[in-house]
């Protein structure tokens, strides 16, 4: 017990001095996952308005698949992932394994599903009226997405930020693709395991904290997000946050 | 204008509209009305182009819209403007969901600014331009949704059941508004109610839908006291049907034997024919017995027994059996001051020329 209290004040310390390794591993984590969320978002936004505006043959299986993969383990992700980077693996020759950009691709492909699935929602939040009576006002195709899209939009940036909060929590793609190298590849979520594993607790949990504080910024920018939206909208985000 | 030839849609394997033929004329005030589910918005949503038909054409000022490309029907559809049953309003200000339609056509902002108000005087919403529209009241978005329709200054304008949801007030708001359009900048309008009352204030013309088809078109004298059928009668709100057989016809002047009376009627179907008999129910007279005078200007008077009183807003609905069952609508007061009550004997009145007689095709 007192090696936890202790281990608490230490990692304290290790924030409030600014320690350059935990600040580094923060800041690369922070970029990472945001790279990643960008990245997802300009992906995911397009293709969830593609999918809802356009009636096709197999929509239904197509979103039911979308949706079992927002549950899909990290690990596995990785593991695929490795294997098309590796340096026999069909984008071997791009260089990407072990690299923070191979971390990005690994997260941006983990996030697309989440962020997708929940785009669509959103898109289907919106009253079919609204396309009604856009287009009875005399809007285009391309006028009429365009703004059932901004009228999504709360929905859509808390869908994003969802997305961003499952990059920056998730260890199985960072672990297999970045590898864990010191200066270079380690993340917030690699570190404290591996730190955790020779017995440092106080620089674990020190970037715990730093994890946890990331945390609370997403559900309060989701609480402002969302303190915005109608009902229906806020309960396709799994129901109102208080 | 709007001509229609053969019109119907299909959807999931059901008729919602079959072989529809109209015509609806530049300016006038042109009425759906029809029972829910008749089909009435399926119609408008077809002219405002909103969905394709599976069968027939709508040509709009000569141009086949069915067989245009979407462009075409873009441009065709900027001429005209809807309002839904159940308004949608934008996220953002009133004036931002007025100005809506105005930004999709390229228009100015300078324009914009100057036409958004002038749209939101006339539904007299200037001084809530800047209030987020989503906080108004029912009525007042479905005022937004006139005004929003109103600025892009339509040839057409379509109005599906506008009162469907709104209070007396707010209902005769907005019958008022959609006549002053009318009045004020000759836009056509079409509208669809399943209010009668409304049908027959607002319209030049009607056209009654019942399971989807087009049963008849007419101004609202047609439609309300010569209906073609016994739906249509039922629909705008004659009980009183009865069957019958003209006896003499002089000169337009009827004698027809409904059993267990005879009827004076104006009609020019002649001796010997099968008729069916449509009496409005405030065409009905009713009077005691034992009262001084029992004549009145009617021609035809008939006793009876009064069987059924159901209150209709400040009149009763009086059923009287005279041998065949007989409606008649009077004022509270006069139900009142006669002492009238299921079971009172009463003497039923009807002038010759109220009755509506059409041949009977069985």
């Amino acid at each position: 017990m007192s090696e936890i209290v202790s281990g608490f004040f230490q990692a304290i310390n290790l924030i409030v001095t600014l320690n350059p390794e935990v600040m580094q591993i923060a800041a690369l984590s922070l970029f990472i996952s945001l790279a990643a969320s960008i990245i997802a978002a300009v992906i995911s936004i397009p293709l969830g308005g593609l999918i809802h505006f356009h009636e096709f043959r197999g929509k239904r299986v197509l979103v039911v698949l979308i949706q079992t993969l927002y549950s899909v383990p990290t690990v596995v992700v990785g593991l695929v992932l490795y294997l098309m980077l590796s340096r026999s693996g069909p984008l071997g020759v791009f260089g990407l394994l072990f690299t923070p950009e191979g971390m990005v691709l690994g997260q941006t492909v983990l996030v697309i599903p989440i962020m997708t699935g929940l785009v669509i929602a959103a898109l289907g939040g919106v009253d079919r009226n609204i396309s009604d009576t856009l287009i009875s006002l005399g809007a285009t195709g391309f006028q009429t997405i365009v703004q059932v899209i901004r009228e999504a939009r709360l929905a859509i940036l808390s869908a994003v930020v969802l997305g961003f909060g499952r990059a920056i929590s998730e260890v199985g793609v960072a672990m297999m693709i970045g590898g864990n190298i010191r200066d270079a590849t380690r993340v917030l979520t690699t570190a404290i395991a591996l730190q955790t594993g020779i017995g440092d607790f106080p620089f674990s949990i020190a970037l715990g904290i730093i994890l946890l504080l990331i945390a609370l910024v997403i559900v309060i920018i989701l609480n402002l997000i969302t303190s915005g939206l109608s009902v229906e909208s806020q309960q396709v985000l799994g129901g109102p946050r208080t | 204008m709007i001509r229609i030839a053969g019109l119907s849609r299909r959807a999931g394997g059901k008729t919602i509209l079959e072989s529809i033929d109209l015509e609806i004329h530049r300016g006038e005030i042109f009425t759906f009305i029809g029972p829910s589910g008749s089909g009435k918005t399926t119609v408008l949503r077809l002219i405002d182009l909103l969905d394709m038909p599976t069968g027939g054409t709508i040509m709009f000022d000569g141009t086949d819209t069915a067989a245009s490309d979407e462009g075409v029907r873009l441009s065709i559809r900027r001429r005209m403007a809807m309002v839904f049953q159940r308004p949608a309003v934008l996220n953002t200000t009133v004036a931002g969901n007025v100005a809506f339609g105005l930004k999709f056509r390229g228009m100015e902002k300078s324009e914009i600014d100057s036409r958004v108000p002038e749209a939101l005087d006339i539904v007299g919403l200037l001084h809530l331009a800047n209030r987020k529209a989503v906080t108004l009241s029912g009525g007042e978005m479905q005022r937004v949704a006139i005004a929003r329709a109103l600025v892009t200054r339509p040839e057409v304008l379509l109005l599906d059941e506008p009162t469907a949801n709104l209070d007396p007030v707010n209902s005769e708001l907005i019958e008022s508004l959609i006549l002053r359009v009318n009045r004020q900048f000759q836009t056509t309008i079409i509208l669809s109610t399943h209010d009668m009352i409304q049908g027959q204030r607002l319209a030049d013309r009607i056209g009654v839908i019942i399971d989807g088809r087009i049963v008849q078109v007419g101004t609202t004298n047609d439609i309300f006291y010569q209906p073609v059928g016994k739906d249509i009668a039922r629909l705008v709100g004659i009980d009183t049907n009865l069957k019958g057989m003209v006896k003499t016809n002089d000169r337009g002047h009827a004698e027809i034997d409904i059993g267990d009376s005879i009827f004076e009627a104006i009609t020019s179907v002649s001796a010997g024919q099968r008729v069916a008999l449509y009496i409005r129910p405030e065409e009905v007279t009713l009077i005691l017995p034992d009262s001084i005078s029992c004549k009145t200007s009617a021609r035809n008077h008939l006793s009876g027994i009064i069987t059924k009183m159901v209150q209709f807003g400040p009149f009763i609905r009086v059923t009287v059996d005279c041998g065949s069952p007989l409606t008649a609508l009077i004022t509270r007061r006069s139900c009142s001051e006669l002492g009238l009550a299921v079971g009172t004997v009463v003497i039923a009145g009807v002038k010759a020329t109220a009755i509506h007689v059409i041949p009977d095709l069985g």
